[in-house]
Order: structure tokens, then C-alpha cells, then sequence
């Protein structure tokens, strides 16, 4: 057997590639910051025992971490478009579900790492008489935020590696350009592996630098 | 309630068989490979944990989309023919969580404690025994709480079948979206609540599974918890 | 029936075992006692080859366990040869080491059935005396967190048994038992030395057990042999300072 394997059109499909790349990683890049701000929020929700709203905020994120991710996309984005009128483009939907699906795990995350934080420095802080938020600002998050930082790191990574699933709704990230590249030249064996390459090229760099980040501030 | 729930439940429940045959092939696929690579990583054998520890990097540092792509669209170029979409489908939700449950293996493999190897060295068991009879018989038990994760993660995967027209409850609400406009925030609703089932219906298995090998160990099983509640994700994200 | 022929044993720039020689003659019962971390584990591990000696050789029945015999010269033992080994040999461990997932009667069964090619009726047979022997046969189908240290550490000694080894080694076999159990262990063993021809090589700090049963006691203290003979002289009059300084902490004696 003999492969059909052009580098030529590996050559070609590269430029376009890369400027899907670019799309993909906006959207991991903003994703990812709604997810670690949301995420925070949601645990800061949970454990504060608000009645209702902290069970409410518990299902949401049980039910969200339950389903498919893709399906959230669909729904987020067609229901928007064809019942509210509001006009969002795929690329802002995709970059808010995706935001919001992860922040369901991050909070776990900043759970672990605000629980983490020992009891004395709570009763520290309350015997100071520092007024409540207070204490969540300048005492409990600046010694929990550290250590959730790897796991942050990897979830940002599982965000990259998700977002190809946004061509459901016509991004033109860079599996889309793939796509777009072979069904112009059917060339689809060379565009489809140069993508996994750019991805596992790029997942390995942010993974070295997660396990850097780890051996600084430990894990949880 | 709309005039079309009827409807739109008997529809997607239609796509519901194809889902749960390709999470179950899925998971069984995912077992075979766990235990493939994780036992693979511990191999003596130089050659085994290289190739082990490459199939576990490839399939955690690419996505699982790319996968599906590369492996319904590319692989017929090099093989000469395509795969049933549901096969296909299982493969790569199989080929993916088995590279994470490949870590769960190895890792809950290397959690028994040294001591146990050394009680089963003394008493001559072969290296194959100690880990069969021995070893194994304790680490499944620490893997069924990751295994549960990583099989809700496989549960939720599978709404990527959509892409290769596998015909699954995802395909399903796609094509009634052109035509139930109005009601679009309630197929969606039935798709979810019946993925929350199943996920609900994955847990349940787990937890018993979970208490079972608990009671064969000797330890006092952890009390009922909340089925949703299930902890940590596994580490979705990985990569080399 | 054990022979250890200039044996050194280092981790990394640590000196554990240092030109270690000696002999146990068949049947014989010996005691090592000495401070902690002079090395008697060390010595056991190596027996069960769950150590490799750095330099020297053990032998075990003439045969060497950690090398084998390659035309004229010694080379590491293969999986085989080391199978071949640990026959003779059966450990009994301070923290008992029983399998979570058998119960008690499998824990007795697995290893001579998978090892030693027998029946599991044979096996079980032969399970059921052993349990008998060490006061346990009411507890074959129990399951091994369900009972006492000292009746997990005689299932253990079962354990080793069924394997009918000719060397035992145990290590610090009552040290995680709880004081009142100390006394049924030690009497099950003081029946085994009776009953048996196996050969004993024993780490303990009951020193009153050690001076009852053993043939012989060798005193260690930093990889070193340093004393070696007969109970009576070595408790009564040992001849080296560290040995008097020793027992003088253990026994507690002003
Ligand atoms: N795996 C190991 N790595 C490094 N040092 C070890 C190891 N095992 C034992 N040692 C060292 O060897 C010495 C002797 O240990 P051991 O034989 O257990 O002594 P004992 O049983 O007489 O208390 C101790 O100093 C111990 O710290
Ligand atoms: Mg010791």
C-alpha cells in the first residue's frame, strides 16, 4: 500500500491553519478567563450557605458537568439567535458556553483550594475583626489562589483541545479550516493531521508549563 | 406544555439506543485500553512502556474532535474504506478515555502498598499471579470512583457522533430544529434531562459497584453521598 | 542451610550490611537482636530476595539465591532462578502482610495452588489443619479485618506454612501486636521450633522467648556482627560492651 501523502499540501494548508489557530486559541484565551472569574464566583456562592441560591448554584453546576458540552453550544446558540432576537456570533456563544460549562469544574477546583486554607486562618482573621469580605480578599484567596493554579492550567488546556466542537456552529477555528481546506482539495488525510499536530505541538508546550507551575506552588 | 412534547420525546428517544450503544461500546473499548496502557506503563519491558506511554500521550494531547475527523475522514484514504459512523464512533471514544483511564490504572496499581507485593513474593507467586491474584484485585477498587468520571465524561462525547451522522439523540434535535423553531428550548431541555439520566443512571452503577469492592476489601463502605455530587473531573486535559 | 558469604549491602552512600559472613545450620533457630537500624530486616529482605546484596552472596541450601551459577562464574539470578529460591524460604512480616481481597482460607490456598500446581480441595485441606494448628479454624471464611492483630499475625504464620518452607523468617513478628497478644503468638511458635525441622532465622525484642527458644543469638550493630553464641552466654555474660549496653536498654535493667 502505498500512501498519498502531498507535502505540498501540507505547505498550503499550513498558513490557513494557522490563522484558524488564531481563532482557537482567542477562544481558549477568553473562555478561560470567564471560566476562572465565573468559577470563583460559583464557589464563593456554595460555600457561603446562601439558602436557595447556594443549592440552586450546586444543581446548576451537577446538572451543566452532566451534559454534553456540544449540546450546551446548540442550545445556547440557536435558542438565542431564533427566540430572543439578541444576535450573538457563534464566536462570542461558543466562547461563553464554553466559559461557563468549565467554570462548573474550576469551582470545584477553588473549592478544594479555599478548603485547603486552614481553619486558624478564618478564625485569625475573624478574631481581627475584619469585616467578611475582608477576609475573603486579603487572607483566604491570596493563599488559595496559588495552589489552584495548576489545576486552573490544565482545565485551560482541556478548553483548547474543546473548542474544535464550536465548528458545530460554523467558527472558523482551525479544525474548520482543516475541513474547508479538504473539501477544496481533497486533501483531507494531510489537513486533518497537521491539525492534530498543531494541537498536540501546543498542548505539550502548555503542559510543561503547567508541570513547571506545579513544582513551584505544589499541588492541591 | 407545548402540543409537540409528545413528539419530541418519541423522536429523540429514537436517537437514544444509538447513544447508549456508543457509550457502552465506548466504555468497554476505554476498559480493554485502561488496562492495556496502564499495565503497558509498568511493563518491564522497555519496548511496552514506550509504545504505552505514546498512545497515552497522542490520544491526551490531541482533541477528541481532530480524532473523530482524522478517524472517519482521513483513515479511508490510508485503509481504502470507511467505518459504520457508530463503529467509528465508539473507536474514538474508546481510543480517547482509554489514554486517560490508561493514568488511572497506573496510578491506582502503584497506590497498593509495596507491602502487598512483598507478602505475595514471599509466598513464590509468579510475577503474573502477584499481579492478577494480588494487586489487581485491590487497585480496581480505587479506580471505580475516576472510572465513573471518566465514563460521564465518555457519556458526554458522544454527542460528537453528531458530526459523523451516527444517528444519536444530538443528530436527532439537529434535525428538528429546522422544523420546531418555537419549541427549540424544549428539545434541547429533553435532550439534556435525558443525558442527566443517563449520567444519573452511570453514577448508580458506580457507586454499587464501588460499595461491592469496598465490602470485599474489608472496609467499612463510605456512606451514601448524593448521587450528582461526584467530586473532582478527571484531569480532562492532560496532554504530554 | 543459610550462608551469607561477605555480604554488603549499601543504599546509595549508606553502609546497611558491611562484609556480613555467616552460617545457620539446618534446623537451627536463630535470633538477631541489636539496635534499630543495624540491619536485621536488611538481613531477612535479602533472604526473601526482596533485596539484592550489593556485594557477596547469599546461599540457601548450597545454592546461590540472588546469583546464579554461570560456568564458573556468578551472575544475577533470573525471574526463574529466584522462583526456583524462595521455595525454601517463607517470611512472616511485622505488619502481617495478609491479602484485603481473600478471605482467610484463600489466603492459605492461593499461593500453593498457583505455585505449587496443587488441588484447591488438597489446598484447602491442608489450609484447614494449619488454621487448626494456630487456633483459627473457626475463622477460615472470615475475612481478615474482621480479626485481632494476633490472630491476623497466626493466620500469617499459617500463611508462610502452607508453603512448607524450610527456612522461616520473621520479622519482628509481635511488635505491632497489642500486649496482651503478644503471648499466643509466641507460644504458637515456641510449638512450631518443637513440632518442626524448619530452620528459624528470628528478629524479636522479646529477649525473655529469644533466650527460651533460641539455638543461637547474633547480635548486629551497624552492619556488623558482633557478637554471636549461645543464649545463656550472651544474656548472662556477653563479652562485648555494645552488647551489655544494649540489653541493658531493652531489658530496662538499672
Ligand atoms: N530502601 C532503603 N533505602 C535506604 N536506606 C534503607 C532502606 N532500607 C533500609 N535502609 C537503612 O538501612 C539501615 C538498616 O535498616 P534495617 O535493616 O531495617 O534495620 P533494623 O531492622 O535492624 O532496624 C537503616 O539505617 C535504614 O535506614
Ligand atoms: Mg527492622
Amino acid at each position: 500500500m502505498t500512501v498519498d501523502w502531498s507535502w505540498h499540501a501540507v505547505a498550503e494548508a499550513f498558513p490557513l491553519l494557522l490563522r484558524g489557530l488564531v481563532v482557537t486559541l482567542e477562544i481558549t484565551v477568553l473562555a478561560a478567563l470567564l471560566s476562572y472569574v465565573l468559577g470563583l464566583v460559583f464557589a464563593v456562592i456554595r460555600m457561603s450557605r446562601i439558602p436557595v441560591l447556594s443549592q440552586l448554584t450546586f444543581l446548576f453546576i451537577e446538572a451543566v458537568r452532566s451534559t454534553p458540552l456540544l449540546v450546551q453550544v446548540f442550545m445556547f446558540y440557536y435558542v438565542l439567535q431564533s427566540q430572543t432576537g439578541i444576535l450573538l456570533s457563534a464566536f462570542l456563544s461558543g466562547v461563553i458556553v464554553i466559559g461557563v460549562h468549565y467554570a462548573c469544574y474550576t469551582s470545584e477546583v477553588y473549592r478544594a483550594g479555599i478548603e485547603a486554607v486552614p481553619k486558624g486562618q478564618w478564625e485569625a482573621a475573624t478574631a481581627l475583626n475584619l469585616p467578611r469580605g475582608r477576609v475573603w480578599t486579603s487572607v483566604i484567596l491570596p493563599q488559595a489562589v496559588p495552589r489552584v493554579l495548576p489545576a486552573l492550567g490544565n482545565y485551560t488546556i482541556a478548553m483548547f483541545k474543546e473548542t474544535p466542537l464550536l465548528l458545530g456552529i460554523g467558527v472558523l477555528e482551525m479544525l474548520n479550516r482543516a475541513k474547508e481546506y479538504g473539501a477544496e482539495t481533497f486533501r483531507v488525510l494531510e489537513a486533518y493531521t497537521l491539525a492534530g499536530v498543531f494541537f498536540l505541538v501546543i498542548s505539550y508546550i502548555a503542559s510543561v508549563m503547567v508541570r513547571r507551575l506545579e513544582s513551584r506552588v505544589g499541588t492541591l | 406544555m407545548s402540543a409537540n412534547f409528545g413528539l419530541i420525546v418519541s423522536r429523540i428517544l429514537e436517537g437514544l439506543p444509538t447513544t447508549v450503544w456508543a457509550t457502552l461500546g465506548g466504555i468497554a473499548l476505554t476498559i480493554v485500553l485502561s488496562f492495556a496502557a496502564g499495565l503497558g506503563m509498568l511493563s518491564r519491558l522497555a519496548v511496552v512502556r514506550w509504545v504505552s506511554r505514546f498512545y497515552v500521550e497522542i490520544f491526551r494531547g490531541t482533541s477528541e474532535v481532530v480524532q473523530l475527523f482524522w478517524i472517519f475522514f482521513a483513515l479511508p484514504l490510508l485503509v481504502g474504506f470507511q467505518l459504520v459512523p457508530l463503529f467509528a464512533g465508539i473507536v474514538v471514544l474508546g481510543l480517547n478515555h482509554g489514554a486517560y483511564g490508561g493514568e488511572i490504572v497506573r496510578g491506582a496499581v502503584q497506590s497498593v502498598p509495596r507491602a502487598q507485593h512483598e507478602g505475595a513474593i514471599a509466598l513464590n507467586l509468579s510475577a503474573a499471579n502477584r499481579m492478577v491474584r494480588v494487586i489487581l484485585p485491590q487497585a480496581v477498587v480505587e479506580m471505580i470512583p475516576p472510572f465513573n468520571n471518566l465514563f460521564i465524561q465518555l457519556l458526554k462525547s458522544s454527542a460528537l457522533l453528531v458530526f459523523i451522522s451516527a444517528g444519536e439523540m444530538t443528530e436527532i434535535s439537529e434535525q428538528l430544529r429546522p422544523t420546531l423553531g418555537p419549541d427549540l428550548v424544549l428539545v434541547y431541555t429533553v435532550v439534556l434531562v435525558f443525558y442527566l439520566l443517563l449520567a444519573i443512571v452511570i453514577t448508580v452503577v458506580m457507586r454499587q459497584l464501588e460499595r461491592v469492592g469496598a465490602r470485599r476489601l474489608g472496609r467499612v463502605p463510605r456512606e451514601r453521598r448524593r448521587v450528582l455530587s461526584r467530586g473532582h473531573a478527571p484531569d480532562s486535559a492532560g496532554g504530554l | 542451610m543459610v550462608r551469607f558469604d561477605t555480604v554488603a549491602k549499601r543504599f546509595g552512600d549508606t553502609v546497611v550490611l558491611d562484609n556480613l559472613t555467616f552460617d545457620v545450620a539446618p534446623g537451627e533457630f536463630v535470633t538477631l537482636i541489636g539496635p534499630s537500624g543495624s540491619g536485621k530486616t536488611t538481613i531477612l529482605r535479602l533472604l526473601m530476595t526482596l533485596e539484592r546484596v550489593t556485594d557477596g552472596a547469599v546461599y540457601v541450601a548450597g545454592q546461590p539465591l540472588s546469583h546464579m551459577r554461570k560456568g564458573d562464574n556468578l551472575v544475577p539470578a533470573s525471574e526463574k532462578h529466584l522462583r526456583a529460591a524462595r521455595k525454601r524460604i517463607g517470611m512472616v512480616f511485622q505488619q502481617f502482610n495478609l491479602f484485603p481481597n481473600m478471605n482467610v482460607l484463600r489466603n492459605l490456598t492461593e499461593a500453593p495452588v498457583r505455585t505449587l500446581g496443587k488441588s484447591r480441595a488438597e489446598a484447602e485441606e491442608r489450609a484447614r489443619e494449619l488454621l487448626d494448628m494456630v487456633g483459627l479454624a473457626e475463622k477460615a471464611e472470615a475475612h481478615p479485618t474482621q480479626l485481632s492483630g494476633g490472630q491476623q499475625q497466626r493466620v500469617a504464620i499459617a500463611r508462610a506454612l502452607a508453603m512448607d518452607p524450610k527456612v522461616l523468617l520473621l520479622d519482628e513478628v509481635t511488635s505491632a501486636l497489642d500486649p496482651e497478644l503478644v503471648s499466643g503468638v509466641l507460644r504458637l511458635l515456641e510449638e512450631l521450633v518443637r513440632t518442626t525441622d524448619i530452620t528459624f532465622l528470628c528478629v524479636t525484642h522479646e529477649m525473655q522467648f529469644a533466650r527460651d527458644v533460641s539455638d543461637r543469638v547474633m547480635v548486629l550493630d551497624g552492619g556488623r556482627i558482633i557478637e554471636d553464641g549461645e543464649p545463656e552466654k550472651i544474656f548472662t555474660e556477653p563479652d562485648n560492651e555494645r552488647t551489655r549496653e544494649f540489653l541493658h536498654a531493652v531489658l530496662d535493667r538499672p
